[in-house]
């Protein structure tokens, strides 16, 4: 009975009133966040993470904050992919499938109560299953040696470009910038300088923060400010919000369907929250009998893809803080905001730091009954966020951008770097080339080295040593399909077309 | 063509890095591996990735029209001077100019973004001056003194 004293503690932590009232902030940012179109869990998170430095929280309030900022968003991604057919983020798309159709039918107040359910069954159940099965990963992570790590970090890569992208020599090629980008500065090992061009403020390397804020949230106004004009939804209005009983109890199979497809979904490093939800949804429209309503606002349509995103989100957090590797741009984030407050996720973290794995997971279940509450009944004050003109949202994002970077050093260069991360960004995405691949790179290009060497070290330069235990050879071996198939699958699972007004 | 374009970019750069990569001197005392030989394969692999794109480019994408492409040009320059202006003439003046620029970019009503500009500007420095707590200075420093 480890997991009822490890979840006391936890509570003790999470019913503290700091920790309980950052959980509750967080929540409502986190669905403001959301529901702003444009703005979604990962560049919100990005954006507020120089912030939630500058408060001076400790380890455990700042994660429990950041954290339930990113499930709130994940929530409030729903409310413009429905009320606009906009989604707030990639993850949401899948629930612009059903959602808008049925708001369109004048049922918008239905369909933002019925995936507010299902966002709640997702994230509730994922919580769960956080909590069961990260304990015992982390006991496998115990059995990794540098040589796994390396592997491990391959697997991660390959799965996430292989998979967020249409196209792998791109994957790669993002990938190599973030590595590339992750040895300029110190090589700690020898004390030598790499790749800094002689520049002083190079030194250091370049801080990830800088890259994420700018590779996520600069390049968005970009994309912004290029799209204005070309946007020609028409948004449905929100009259009243009405309980669908009768859905919400149709879709109950559903929804645990779907949770158990996106958790899994989103515990596989690097795959994260949109499979999760493309999934959900292909799964529960081939199994139905009746596929008619489908794409014209069938409640099946919106519950599975909800309850799918929300679970992915949680399945992501487990091979975050078990093994050091995210299995989304978001826990990409959270990633960093972790080695930034100096804590390095891993199996030691759940045997030293147990009230912050546990803190953090009893503040993840509280967190989900308030943003039950703050989407359902409260829903209609969020959707109003909605009507915020772009011409005051974007300058507002920015400057907050600008100021959160600007904190963190008081260095113009880091601001002049991010405008340059935010150009890279744009570019990136107009060549479709996936850039969380670059941030994961940037995040992890120092780890990979270090496991590369330390084997090397351990195996005196034989390099058959990468391959010498059965956890190492199976990592190989994941993360090459992981790479490959995608390519041969892609004929068989077609994207369906992104609704018009996305990119 | 854009996908060519980008994959000789590539190449180029990761040569440049393969080559800085070789020059990196070789301490005294190391581990086998060294600091230069992860660099080379990062290289190695972009070389690799960046031949296959000019070999087999994907469809060209939707570039900006001309008209787009110097607004955006405009934003990045106006993001790069408020970088160099924010620490010496203090957070008000650049930000509120910052942001009715931006503003004036997607609405084009000058009197609009002019307000936006200004309501942000002094919105925000509430937020993070008293809000936060963070060290931002209104005005410049010499004026206050």
């Amino acid at each position: 009975m480890e997991l009822f004293a490890n979840l006391a503690l936890g509570f003790s932590v999470a019913l503290g009133p700091s920790t309980l009232f950052l959980a509750i902030v967080g929540c409502i940012i986190g669905t403001m966040v959301g529901a702003l179109p444009g703005l979604g869990p990962s560049n919100g998170v990005a954006i507020l993470i120089p912030l939630a430095f500058s408060l001076g929280l400790d380890a455990t309030e700042a994660l429990v904050l950041m954290t339930a900022v990113y499930y709130g968003a994940m929530y409030g991604g729903r409310i413009s992919s429905i009320l606009l057919n906009i989604p707030g983020d990639e993850p949401a798309m899948m629930t612009t499938l059903d959602g808008y159709p049925m708001a369109k039918q004048g049922r918008a107040g239905d369909a933002l109560v019925l995936s507010g359910v299902a966002s709640f069954f997702g994230a509730f159940l994922a919580t769960i299953g956080l909590m069961l099965l990260a304990p015992i990963l982390a006991r496998v992570a115990f059995l990794f040696g540098p040589a796994e790590y390396f592997a491990l970090y391959l697997l991660a890569f390959c799965t996430l470009g292989g998979i967020g992208s249409n196209n792998q020599a791109k994957a790669a090629i993002s990938v190599c910038i973030g590595l590339g980008i992750a040895m300029i500065g110190v090589d700690n090992s020898t004390g030598l300088t790499r790749f800094t061009g002689g520049n002083m403020h190079l030194f250091d390397g370049v801080d990830f923060l800088v890259a994420i804020v700018g590779l996520f949230a600069v390049s968005e106004i970009f994309i912004f400010i290029e799209s204005h004009g070309k946007d020609s939804s028409i948004g449905v209005k929100l009259e009243k919000v009405t309980i669908p009983i009768k859905h919400i109890l149709n879709t109950r199979w559903t929804m645990l369907r779907s949770s158990f497809i996106g958790f899994f979904a989103g515990v596989l490093p690097g795959a994260g929250a949109s499979l999760g939800s493309f999934l959900a949804y292909m799964f529960e429209k081939s199994s139905s009998s009746d596929k008619s309503q489908f794409g014209k606002g069938d409640p099946r349509g919106i519950a599975a893809p909800e309850a799918g995103n929300n679970a992915a989100a949680g399945g992501a957090l487990v091979p975050m803080l078990t093994l050091g590797v995210p299995g989304s741009g978001t826990t990409a984030v959270l990633l960093a905001l972790l080695m930034t407050l100096n804590i390095t996720p891993g199996p030691l973290l759940f045997t030293e730091r147990p009230e912050v794995v546990w803190g953090l997971i009893a503040s993840l279940l509280i967190a989900n009954i308030v943003l039950l509450i703050l989407n359902v009944p409260m829903v209609k004050i969020f959707s109003r966020l909605l009507e915020v003109p772009a011409s005051i949202l974007l300058p507002g994002v920015t400057m907050i951008s600008f100021v959160g970077i600007y904190s963190l050093s008081g260095s113009y260069f880091d601001l002049l770097l991010m405008i340059g991360f935010g150009v890279l960004g744009y570019f990136l995405r107009k060549l479709s080339i996936p850039t969380v691949p670059v941030i994961l790179g940037i995040l992890l290009g120092g780890h990979m080295e270090v496991s590369l060497r330390r084997a090397m070290v351990l195996s005196d330069g034989n390099w058959t040593y990468l391959f010498s235990s059965s956890i190492a050879i199976s990592l190989w071996v994941a993360a090459f399909v992981g790479f490959i198939a995608p390519l041969f699958l892609r004929q068989f699972l077609k994207k369906p077309k992104a609704p018009n007004g996305t990119n | 063509m854009s996908d060519r374009l980008t994959g000789l970019i590539v190449l180029v750069v990761a040569l440049a890095f393969f080559a800085s990569a070789t020059q990196l001197e070789m301490p005294f005392f190391s581990d086998p591996l060294g600091p230069k030989v992860f660099p080379m394969l990062i290289s190695g692999v972009a070389i690799i990735s960046a031949t296959f794109l000019i070999t087999k480019p994907d469809k060209e994408p939707e570039w900006p029209t001309l008209s787009t492409f110097y607004k955006l040009l405009f934003a990045t320059l106006i993001l790069i001077l408020y970088a160099y202006l924010l620490k010496p003439l203090g957070f008000l003046i650049p930000t509120a100019l910052n942001a009715s620029a931006l503003s004036y970019q997607i609405k084009p009503d000058i009197k609009l973004s002019l307000i936006t500009g200004l309501c942000l500007s002094l919105i925000l420095f509430f937020i993070f001056r008293y809000g936060l707590g963070l060290g931002l200075y209104a005005f410049p420093k010499w004026l206050i003194g």
